[in-house]
């Protein structure tokens, strides 16, 4: 990419509690909770607001063009506003729209919305599978349930070493999500507990089991974009991006199987990414990480993918602490996706969580070193990926 | 700011129910429509390595409906971001990625079947709360009805000047080999056609309809590596009204004129009235058509009757491609105006070709009695 038109930075967040259920408030009332926070968090108010963006999983909820109704709780009223959704990748793809609408020139303050409540609609796996139609010619799906990457894992490093690694992820992910109020799922696992896990947490499917996968939540993740000029009179410590990248697959399991696997939308979108920014040593650049990783086993083998790592380098890191909050690359200290996953708000959360670490204000997890540089992903689609990088100082 | 060029536009002929080709057949036919025009290929330095698509997971009755055509849109190893909304606001999305520096060159496909669905109605219904507004049976056919009523009683509409709508729509239609329906009427069969959701006839709605689209946009700078004859986009706007209808002026215009004054402002247009040659708008009832006009301000407001009576529309150009009413999908109609006002001002328009367009207003709206409008002006 050239050189942006001009500086984007956030300069606000708001997230809700995630949770499995939320009685106490409809749609455009959970998302409005989020919305306040990020304009109490700004110290502004509607008014300065040019443009929102909003994203969801429609289908999901099953209500049509949702942002009609939200318009209560999102501010649009009277205002500018997008949607703009791209499955499991919306929360991301969001940040990304928010970053090119205020770049452009085209709008000044631009908030951005992503929430699921799904509590109204019963099953993601059923929203997901409906993907695949015989009838229509649709390739077989079977949503986000699947043990394919265990299996790779496992015939690349042996039964052993590759369950206890992912298992070893899952309880360090737990172990950040008890320091997160607003994580979903927070057992306060022990290490101590990963044989007895391996054994009798229920299976799904194959080597996948009910604790290696995400949950399935509710809530709202809200955050506001500026200009660089107004940036900087909104807030002391805003927190810039510096650039992003998306890359999509088609559909074709085989695209994803194949005898020889073919290159992973995470890998090709780190390559390019990193390329482009000069950024040589991803490990030793950046702070943080905050992954999208559905489950324990796609999280696993993700951090290869995405830290541009080869060999077992990053079962290592799992097995050397390496990735926990206090360790030399800390990967997701929100407790990531396995502990909270409001599908939606999932992948803006990483950036929201992301960009707390950078400002520092990320309270019982907040990593103790200085976090400078941050890296945010998300997943979606058929293996699809975006890729953000945040900077605390403008100065690449 | 720096412009925008849409270098190319391609069209899937409209009909009723296009079953015998997949929604991924038809956006193959665009692009390589689009492909044969300019040239442009994906990936690379020069070429596209963002897309901006339309689809709706509703229409197509799927979650995540752009995973399904991530091949058909050339979105495999590359970017693509969905405009789950009407199509209209993915020119000003895509305008924001060439002006934010980060594409030069962007490629935007639509589709939309209208004939997968048992009926638009039960997708439209699904737009309101199902705990709430649901079950009262709304849908934005019924919102119009209501629309309709309020803004008739307030412009003193008849129903000869809505037929009169309809007819010059078909009139045009024929002239447009894309267009739908094209069967040629007289006033009285708009007349006595039957009541679909009173006061709105069957002939005052838009018939089914399936389609696709597609579009390449350029920075300045390359745009005239595709084509010798950019147009360029000059002025975006759009605006959310509220939702509760109770909480409206139906016949207002509220969000309308808000996002109209958005993309004059940019186009640096004072006066539309002397500067629009052109204009496609979603008059996806026949009231419509006056009422947004109103609301574009080009009729003076509670006029629109008159207005239709004075000729008022054949004044200003609209819909020369016979619009909505002629059949045009849901999600893409906006899109639809896009292309049309496009061929317009390169004078590509053939049998409804108007004579010296330089200007052109494209609108569409979404949500029950317009509850959401966008305003895009082209130049040449």
């Amino acid at each position: 990419m050239a050189r942006k038109n001009r500086n984007v930075a956030i300069v606000g967040i708001g997230q809700t509690e995630y949770s499995s259920h939320k009685e106490h408030q409809n749609q455009p009332e959970m998302i409005n909770e989020a919305f306040r926070a990020a304009l109490k968090d700004a110290n502004l108010t509607l008014d300065d607001i040019d443009c929102i963006v909003h994203g969801n999983m429609e289908l999901f909820e099953s209500v049509h063009q949702p942002d009609l109704w939200h318009v209560l709780g999102t501010g649009a009223f009277g205002k500018p506003q997008f949607r703009i959704t791209t499955g499991g990748t919306t929360g991301t793809t969001l940040v990304c729209a928010a970053d090119n609408l205020v770049a452009s020139g085209m709008y000044d303050v631009v908030l951005a919305i992503g929430f699921e409540k799904l509590q109204e609609a019963g099953s993601t796996t059923a929203g997901i599978t409906n993907m695949a139609d015989p009838l229509w010619y649709r390739h077989q799906q079977t949503g986000a349930l699947t043990s394919a990457e265990a299996n790779n894992i496992i015939d690349e490093f042996g039964e052993d070493r590759a369950r206890r690694a992912a298992m070893k992820l899952r309880i360090m992910m737990d172990k950040h999500a008890t320091l997160n109020p607003r994580a979903h799922r927070r057992f306060g696992l022990e290490y101590e507990q990963m044989e007895d896990l391996m054994k009798t947490s229920p299976p799904l499917v194959g080597e996948l089991r009910l604790i290696h996968m995400c949950s399935q939540s509710d809530g709202a993740c809200a955050m506001i974009f500026a200009c660089e000029e107004k940036a900087k009179a909104i807030t002391s410590r805003p927190v810039w991006i510096r650039d992003h990248i998306a890359v999509h697959k088609e559909e074709t399991v085989a695209n994803n199987y194949a005898y020889e696997r073919p290159e992973t939308s995470h890998h090709r979108a780190a390559t390019e990414l990193f390329a482009r920014n000069g950024i040589t040593d991803p490990v030793e650049y950046f702070d943080v990480f905050e992954m999208y990783d559905p489950s324990a086993w796609w999280g696993l083998d993700w951090i290869r993918e995405f830290l541009l790592l080869e060999g077992d380098e990053h079962i290592r890191m799992v097995e050397n602490d390496e990735l926990t909050i206090d360790g030399k690359l800390p990967l997701n200290p929100s407790g990531g996706v396995t502990s909270s996953n409001p599908i939606g708000a999932t992948a803006m959360a990483r950036v929201a969580e992301a960009a707390l670490q950078i400002r520092g204000d990320a309270g019982a997890h907040q990593i103790k070193k200085e976090v400078k540089h941050a890296l945010a992903s998300g997943f979606g689609g058929t293996m699809w990926t975006v890729l953000i990088m945040l900077e605390k100082d403008l100065d690449w | 700011m720096k412009r925008v060029a849409i270098c190319a536009v391609a069209q899937h002929k409209i009909e009723s129910d296009i079953w015998y080709k997949r929604f991924q057949g038809m956006l193959l036919d665009v692009l390589e429509d689009i492909q044969r025009q300019t040239g442009f290929v994906f990936g690379g330095e020069k070429g596209v390595n963002n897309i901006v698509s339309c689809s709706d997971d509703f229409f197509d009755a799927r979650t995540i409906s752009n995973n399904g055509v991530c091949d058909a849109i050339g979105a495999h190893y590359r970017g693509e971001d969905k405009m789950a909304q009407e199509g209209l606001n993915g020119i000003g999305y895509a305008m924001s990625l060439i002006l934010s520096g980060h594409d030069e060159v962007v490629y935007f496909p639509a589709h939309c079947k209208e004939s997968q669905a048992e009926s638009r109605n039960v997708i439209t219904n699904q737009a309101y709360d199902p705990f709430y507004c649901r079950c009262l049976g709304l849908d934005f056919l019924n919102a119009a009805g209501l629309q309709a009523r309020a803004y008739m009683n307030k412009a003193k509409i008849t129903e000869e000047q809505l037929a009169k709508v309809v007819v010059r729509a078909r009139q045009w239609a024929a002239r447009n080999p894309y267009a739908n329906e094209t069967r040629q009427l007289e006033l009285g069969d708009v007349m006595n056609s039957p009541m679909l959701c009173d006061p709105i006839r069957t002939l005052h709605a838009y018939p089914v309809s399936d389609g696709a689209v597609a579009l390449l946009l350029a920075s300045e700078k390359r745009a005239y590596e595709f084509t010798d004859n950019p147009v360029w986009i000059t002025g975006f706007g759009n605006c959310m009204d509220s939702y509760f209808l109770g909480d409206r002026d139906l016949a207002s215009n509220f969000a309308l004129k808000r996002a109209a004054a958005q993309a004059y402002k940019m186009a640096g247009i004072k006066n539309p009235r002397k500067k629009v040659d052109l204009v496609e708008l979603m008059d996806c009832y026949a009231y419509q058509q006056p009422l947004w006009l109103e609301g574009l301000g080009l009729c003076d407001e509670g006029m629109g009757g008159k207005f239709i009576d004075d000729y008022g529309p054949a004044q200003y150009n609209v819909n020369l491609s016979g619009g909505m009413l002629a059949g045009r999908p849901l999600m893409i109609g906006g899109l639809y105006g896009v292309v049309e006002a496009v061929l317009q001002l390169q004078g590509k328009a053939g049998e409804h070709q108007a004579a010296d367009v330089n200007c052109a207003v494209v609108h569409s709206t979404t949500g029950g009695a317009g509850q959401f409008h966008t305003v895009v002006v082209l130049e040449r």
